[in-house]
């Protein structure tokens, strides 16, 4: 195939992805914030907290319709640009596809509209139940995804069949009890709680310091301190448990992330800070921490963890066993299944490694008959290219660590020193709120680039997995999404401005009245009772 | 899993058959009058006020009603690979113009009226207009171009080639059905105005929709006496396995003379077009009379009818092949395999009945007529 055609796939890909993954921690985060903002409305009766609903609720509408509209863009693009890949593995990606669409999105986006439409139409409580529905149907949506994505980086509960020329589900179980995909997920929407969070303390962190809405601003700063605290520890716990995860099936990416050419004694050290170089095969200047990587990866002293380059000799092995497989699939084909049980078996034995045969492909159209040279060239190609991914991992760490620190200090001025944030502190929250997006954004850069060169890892490289489309094709779609995207970015970002600037809408004769009110129950002058209606 | 065992491949492959078209008639049904609405704006509403009224009766569905195309897109992805591979890489050009049209839309409802701005809020109703009009050409010209058969092929890797152009695609009678699709939609929406709106805009709508009813018909018939006369059809060939791998090179297919035959071997499913015309002139009516419920109704019908009449026509095929018959996708070749499509009905039985409750209930309450006072009572929350 056109390689071309594969590299401007990706970057259409990517991009879209990237694109989309803007909204998305953010509806993940606030729609859960704003439903605890209500939940304390509907127990407590006071105004305040409605209004704080509302007001985050109308800044969650601008950001979810577009996380939305760029969300359709996903669920069609395989098929557009990848449809090799759609044929080869839809039998089991396309299912949590769908099971998200039945189950979770339906939920969340048949709900929104109530949300924005129904305060005059639902009593208090029925608004309460739409408003967690939406934050449930958000966080669903989540988890059917990654189980999705979580079987590209471990393809787990199918095999391929050589009838049909694709893989297909031998157990939904394993699909979706993938320990990846819910690693991964709990991570990710971890990483959303924690994105909110910061937007919330950054907003009002500058409505403090412009001395506007103080009220709304401190209850949000509580919120979303301590909400934003125990996402934080989350985030690392997961992404902790992601690395394990990853130590099993991934071996090629974790070594590639810590830049670990040989494979070291165990317990391996965590490398810092070094410079990988891909040529040189070594990371020059590293630091490294003993044990660590070995602790994390293995949960043992004595575990090993293989580095980059053993790993290239056992893809070697594994694409000469898939020139096997590839040669009993031919034999599958020409006698249109009916085949020896000695073809049988021996396909049995080694369709585990098709997917490495296929790595040929890029070189030679018959993996048969490939040279020795090509198929050394195939088993170097296993290796995704190390300093980005070396980089990227250790700054999206660094950004969660830092998120911590700050949530957790907010959690303790907030708690324990009545609100009193000296004004460098909430400049500080301020100017923090885009972080969270570029961890996020790492977070995937690292998890898909460090995929390659698989599009489902051991199973379809990339390079044979897109459509065949011309240049032109791509060349009008691209020029047409970074045109369309960027111009919606800019609206959406000058109403978001807008609606911060504008602030919240105050009911002030309602919030006396609720006041004059809470005086007189206070001092015990008419019962709780009446004073609630 | 020995579960999936207990219902046979082919049974459930016609049921995954029958799903497809619950979903696509599903959209048709609740996202068509979002579309038709799009549409009509800029006839129905002359002021602001009146185009936020029409907007607005769509303003709290809207979302959830989409979520049928998604859905759709899904479920062809998960019960129907080939047909999701092939079908949206070969239509690609037309593909990217309905995402952007679908990317216009909710936007253009979400933005629109959060500026003052004449400019905004102009842009953003022609936003609407195309976000309205162009998905609903497009389905109606794929529509088309399925049933001439579409030039693609498969290699031995199964890899799909697309021969055509997207040029290629606007052929006469394909605009033809991308005629029947525009006016069977505009007059659903119109329907949905009639129901939701009072004053002006119902009346611009229900004069609009009679029209669009009446050219429905026409557009329809017309199409009819086309596909009969002068579009080739397909038919498979030797034994045809039904419950064989999911490979399209295996079984071997045919043109014939035309896809009318299906009307003799199953005459039943003349229902279908008739309902398709009997809804239609009934819609007609209801417009012309003004009675709101009945009106959807009948409009619905027609949907239902129109859009069934088609894949009723082509089964067993779903997507034929012009260039290379044998490559043509159909109920027996082109599925998941016997256990996706099994856990995939399982999730349907489960949440189908579910998603049809909640949404009956967000109707509901949502029910009445959207009015200019309405509109300026609660200038601040509504679209």
């Amino acid at each position: 195939m056109d390689i071309d055609i594969v590299e401007l796939s990706r970057l259409q890909f990517a991009m879209t992805a990237m694109y989309h993954f803007l909204f998305v921690p953010l509806t993940l985060g606030l729609s859960i914030i704003i439903a605890i903002m209500e939940t304390v409305y509907v127990m407590t009766d006071r105004p305040i907290w409605r209004q704080m609903t509302k007001f985050w609720g109308t800044l969650f509408g601008i950001n979810f319709v577009l996380g939305v509209a760029t969300g359709i863009t996903m669920e069609f693009q395989f098929g557009m640009n990848w449809s090799y890949y759609s044929h080869y593995v839809g039998d089991i990606f396309g299912a949590p596809l769908a099971v998200e669409g039945l189950m979770a999105f339906f939920l969340e986006a048949t709900f929104v509209g109530l949300f924005f439409f129904g305060w005059d139409r639902l009593t208090k409580r029925a608004h309460l139940v739409v408003t967690w529905l939406v934050a449930i149907g958000s966080n669903f949506s989540a988890l059917w995804i990654l189980i999705a994505n979580g079987w590209m980086q471990n393809p787990v509960g199918a095999e391929f069949n050589p009838m049909s020329m694709r893989m297909e589900m031998t157990s939904f179980f394993d699909v979706v009890f993938n320990q990846v995909a819910q690693a991964k997920f709990v991570h990710t929407v971890s990483a959303g709680y924690v994105t909110a969070s910061v937007f919330v303390l950054g907003v009002s962190a500058w409505y403090l310091l412009k001395n506007r809405h103080t009220d709304l601003a401190r209850r949000s700063i509580a919120v979303a301190a301590s909400f934003g605290l125990a996402s934080a520890l989350s985030v690392v716990v997961l992404g902790d448990e992601s690395g394990y995860s990853v130590s099993h099936s991934q071996k090629m990416k974790l070594a590639a992330i810590e830049g670990m050419w040989d494979t070291e004694p165990a317990p391996a050290a965590f490398t810092l800070i070094g410079f990988p170089d891909q040529s040189a095969r070594e990371t020059h200047y590293a630091i490294h921490i003993p044990y660590v990587m070995g602790l994390i990866g293995t949960r043992s002293l004595t575990g090993e963890i293989p580095g980059i380059n053993d790993l290239v000799s056992q893809a070697e092995t594994r694409i000469r066993s898939g020139i096997i497989a590839y040669d009993a699939l031919m034999s599958y084909r020409a006698n249109r299944g009916k085949v020896t049980p000695e073809v049988a078996s021996t396909f049995e034995e080694h369709s585990a490694d098709l997917g490495f045969a296929l790595l040929l492909k890029r070189y030679v159209d018959d993996p048969r008959q490939a040279s020795d040279e090509q198929v050394k060239m195939a088993a170097n190609d296993t290796v995704p290219t190390v300093w980005p991914l070396f980089w990227a991992f250790r700054l999206m760490v660094a950004l969660g660590l830092a998120f911590i620190g700050i949530l957790a200090w907010f959690f303790w001025m907030a708690s324990f020193r009545r609100m009193q944030f000296p004004r460098l502190a909430l400049w500080l929250a301020v100017i923090i709120i885009p972080t969270p997006w570029i961890a996020a954004e790492l977070g995937w850069f690292v998890a898909e680039f460090g995929r390659q060169p698989w599009t489902v890892d051991g199973v379809l490289p990339t390079a044979l997995s897109a459509s065949q489309l011309s240049v032109v094709d791509l060349a009008i779609t691209l020029a047409g999404f970074v045109l369309f995207y960027t111009v919606l970015f800019i609206v959406e970002m000058g109403l978001m401005l807008k609606y911060i600037r504008k602030g919240p809408y105050i009911d002030g004769p309602e919030t006396d009245d609720w006041q004059r009110k809470h005086r007189q129950r206070l001092s015990g002058l008419i019962p709780h009772a009446q004073a609630a209606e | 899993m020995i579960l999936h065992q207990l219902v046979d491949f082919e049974i459930l492959r016609i049921i995954w058959w029958l799903l497809l078209g619950v979903l696509l008639t599903g959209f048709a049904l609740t996202d068509g009058f979002d579309l038709g609405v799009g549409a009509l704006l800029p006839f129905v509403g002359r002021t602001d006020v009146e185009r936020r009224i029409a907007i607005n009766t769509i303003g709290p569905v809207w979302e959830g009603n989409q979520v049928w195309f998604i859905l759709g897109g899904g479920a062809i992805f998960a019960a129907w690979p080939p047909l999701y591979a092939v079908s949206f890489s070969g239509f690609y050009l037309a593909m990217f113009a309905v995402l952007a049209a679908l990317i216009l839309r909710p936007v253009g409802f979400k933005y629109r009226s959060k500026r003052d701005s004449v400019v905004w809020r102009s842009s953003w109703d022609w936003a609407l207009f195309v976000g309205g009009a162009v998905p609903a050409l497009i389905f109606g010209v794929a529509m088309g171009n399925v049933l001439q058969g579409v030039p693609f092929r498969f290699n031995e890797d199964l890899m799909v080639f697309y021969d055509g152009t997207f040029f290629g695609l606007l052929n006469p009678f394909a605009l033809l059905t991308g005629a029947v699709s525009v006016s069977m939609l505009v007059m659903h929406g119109a329907a949905w105005l009639q129901l939701k709106t009072d004053g002006a805009v119902r009346e611009r709508a229900r004069a609009i929709g009679a029209v669009a009813a009446l050219v429905t018909i026409a557009t329809y018939a017309l199409a009819g006496v086309w596909l009969a006369l002068g579009i080739k059809g397909y038919a498979l060939t030797g034994t045809i396995i039904t419950d064989g791998p999911s490979n399209p090179l295996l079984s071997d297919t045919l043109r014939t003379a035309g896809w009318f035959s299906a009307f003799a071997e199953r005459p039943w499913i003349a229902v279908a077009p008739a309902a398709g015309f009997i809804g239609a002139i009934l819609a007609f009516l209801g417009l012309r009379a003004g009675k709101d419920v009945a009106t959807l109704l009948y409009s619905k019908l027609a949907i239902i009818g129109i859009i069934s009449s088609v894949g009723l026509t082509m089964f067993p095929f779903i997507l034929p092949s012009s260039i290379d018959p044998k490559s043509s996708l159909t109920v027996w070749n082109s599925s998941s395999s016997h256990l996706t499509l099994f856990v995939m009905l399982v999730a349907a039985v489960i949440f189908v009945p579910i998603i049809l409750a909640y949404t009956a209930w967000v109707y509901k309450v949502m029910w009445g007529k959207v009015t200019a006072k309405a509109i300026n009572d609660n200038e601040s929350s509504v679209y």
